[in-house]
């Protein structure tokens, strides 16, 4: 179990160092930094002022160690356009974000994990077919399209929840199934096929034959192995959701993460594009991270070697 | 007269297809007593196994069971219903499949898959049930028992694997075992061991076991008594010594010459076969089934379903036109009587 969790550790480890080289190279995607920060009127004097200011003119990789020990100390540098520190905004808009996240994963899992089983347990009838369209409709909507049907139907229209904000739990709710409902379809028809391949597997049929009662069969012997790979699409939608959760934010109006990635793109504040993009890919790596250990707790043939 | 644990007579299993009924199991009767081992031999896809499920109750969903009668212990199970069911199976009836590389549950111990087939059917704790397993896995040859409950499936060979099937099944107590082709999965070595082990525990424990296999050689040590099915039918009858030195149907005959037995087949003289193949069983099939590739078949033999008749000795029966005497030529001719 250690040598394994060691191991997923270094992996992902690796990948947050790819990670932040990409970041880091993203200062350098629209040219000369200096000469973006100056602008259009500036001399070549001011140019190169700026470039010595902000270190541009030392070597890449002694600036890329620079930004790099600075973002371990949380200092992720400096925004331009804001005139304050990149860490203080972001984790100002974090928890906003998190708690959307959070509550949107948790209301695809509450929603796709029982439908996908009890699409398993019954295949090919209402139940199936039921679940099977609210797949389809979930995977072809554009959730920026359902959050403004939600919008009309239940802020407008019937007018029962807050169309805007994060001020109160209500504000979280249109939000939360607008971006988990997207994530959905991909969970529950693997449950469903996950469930399918297991109940009709030699164990189930073992403990069936030992007399099992049929809540017992279903639950400890058949989900217990089933949703070993759902842990894994859950870690890996969760991030998708991160991404997700600039358009729906920018919708609801949510003073998030997404939303600030949003403004910060159409400002070119590249210093905050960097760190969001940085928060946000750790945050999946931990997920990743935590989703293999959770793997390794369920499942015996990847703890015990 | 011995104690009757299992009586099933004119046992049916229909499943419906894509063009039509598949007749699986065509009216199967048979018993087993108290500390007796019967064996259930035949090709494969010859209704076997599924003649094991129904008595389980574990068809799958779609397939269609029936029969005359179905008694375990005198309690009718035909028409027991999933709940009382549930309460037979594993503890009174246990099972052992034909795989046990995916038997068991991956995800758990050994040890909580054991105690839980018993905590199921009795008022026990966790060390109670703890000890009978510790018990049970010494008693099918394992060695190291108690820290064997700890570990999962996926550690085991699939010989220990079996044994641990066998130990769980018997973890209730149960009067009668069904084993479907327990070691098909197997090395051959190990084969041996697991079926001696079985026939091994159902004298000391004094339980009805029937034997699922294709084995003759297996049928021919442990079996006190022997059904050979055929299509969906069960041919011929008899104690084991009746089928395997008086064989009187031509099928089973047939059977008996395709093995060779040293000392006995000559050298260098070419092993039987039965020419054809199975017929299919979808739709109705009112002849013998094995008219098409049987040597001595007549006119007679394609009109009209052929019953069950007595042989020479008493509790020998078959399923054939030909008369006992005649059959009994048949087999001396061909070498197997």
């Amino acid at each position: 179990m250690l040598i394994y969790a060691l191991k997923r550790l270094s992996i992902a480890l690796l990948v947050a160092v790819t990670v932040s080289l990409l970041t880091f190279s993203m200062i350098y995607l629209s040219g000369d930094p200096a000469m973006a920060l100056a602008g259009e009127s500036a001399t070549q004097q001011d140019i190169e002022n700026i470039r010595r200011v902000y270190g541009y003119d030392q070597p890449i990789i002694v600036q890329y160690f620079n930004w790099l020990a600075n973002a371990l100390q949380g200092d992720l540098g400096h925004s331009h356009y804001l005139k304050t520190e990149v860490s203080n905004v972001i984790f100002d808009r974090l928890p906003v974000t998190m708690t959307l996240g959070a509550c949107a994963l948790g209301f695809a899992l509450c929603l796709s994990i029982p439908l996908g089983v009890l699409a398993a347990m019954r295949p090919n009838t209402l139940v199936d077919r039921f679940a099977l369209t609210l797949a389809v409709i979930g995977q072809a909507l554009p959730s920026f399209w359902f959050a403004l049907i939600m919008i009309f139907l239940f802020g407008v229209s019937l007018r029962w929840l807050p169309i805007t904000g994060s001020a109160s739990w209500m504000n979280f709710i249109m939000p939360s199934i607008a971006l988990g409902y997207y994530v959905t379809p991909a969970v529950m028809r693997l449950t469903r096929a996950g469930m399918i391949e297991v109940l009709s597997s030699d164990y189930i049929r073992t403990a069936r034959a030992k007399g099992l009662r049929p809540s017992v069969v279903l639950f400890k012997h058949a989900l217990r192995n089933a949703i070993i790979p759902v842990v894994s699409l859950a870690a890996v939608q969760f991030g998708f959701m991160l991404g997700g959760s600039i358009v729906i934010e920018t919708i609801f109006a949510i003073n998030g993460l997404g939303q600030l990635a949003w403004e910060s793109i159409l400002r070119a504040d590249l210093p905050m594009m960097q760190a969001i993009v940085l928060v946000l890919s750790c945050f999946y790596i931990v997920l990743t991270f935590l989703a293999d250990l959770l793997n390794a707790f369920l499942d015996p043939r990847i703890r015990v070697s | 007269m011995a104690e009757r644990i299992l009586e099933v007579e004119n046992l049916t299993v229909d499943i419906p297809v894509g063009g039509g009924m598949l007749h699986a199991v065509q009216g199967i009767s048979f018993h087993v007593d108290k500390g007796e081992t019967l064996c259930i031999v035949g090709e494969s896809g010859c209704g076997k196994s599924l003649t094991s499920l129904a008595v389980m109750d574990l068809l799958p969903k779609k397939a269609i069971r029936g029969a005359n009668k179905l008694e375990l212990g005198g309690e009718d199970i035909l028409n027991a219903g999933e709940r009382r069911m549930s309460d037979i199976r594993g503890n009174t009836m246990g099972m052992i499949f034909q795989e046990p590389m995916t038997s068991l549950n991956p995800a758990y111990t050994i040890g909580n898959q054991m105690e839980e087939a018993l905590k199921r059917h009795r008022k026990v704790s966790t060390r109670e049930a703890r000890d009978r397993a510790i018990y049970l896995l010494e008693k099918v040859g394992i060695t190291a028992a108690e820290s064997r409950l700890s570990q999962y499936p996926h550690q085991l060979s699939g010989g220990l694997r079996q044994r641990v099937m066998i130990a769980m099944t018997l973890m209730c107590g149960p009067n009668l075992i069904i084993a479907d082709e327990p070691t098909t999965a197997l090395d051959v070595t190990i084969q041996a061991q697991i079926l001696l082990l079985l026939a091994e525990l159902q004298r000391e424990f004094e339980m009805g076991l029937i034997l699922i296999t294709h084995d003759l050689g297996v049928v021919a040590r442990i079996a006190d008594r022997v059904a050979v099915m055929y299509a969906g039918q069960v041919v011929e009858q008899g104690t084991a010594d009746q089928v395997f030195n008086r064989p009187t149907h031509p099928y089973t005959q047939g059977l008996l010459d395709c093995i060779p037995i040293p000392g006995k087949t000559e050298r260098n003289k070419p092993l039987g076969s039965i020419p054809g193949i199975v017929p299919s069983l979808v739709g109705p099939f009112h002849a013998c089934h094995f008219a098409e590739r049987c040597q001595y078949a007549f006119d007679d033999c394609v009109k009209g379903d052929i019953d069950m008749r007595p042989a020479v000795e008493d509790g020998h029966e078959y399923r054939c036109l030909l008369d006992p005497e005649t059959c009994r030529a048949n087999a001396q001719k061909r070498g197997v009587a």
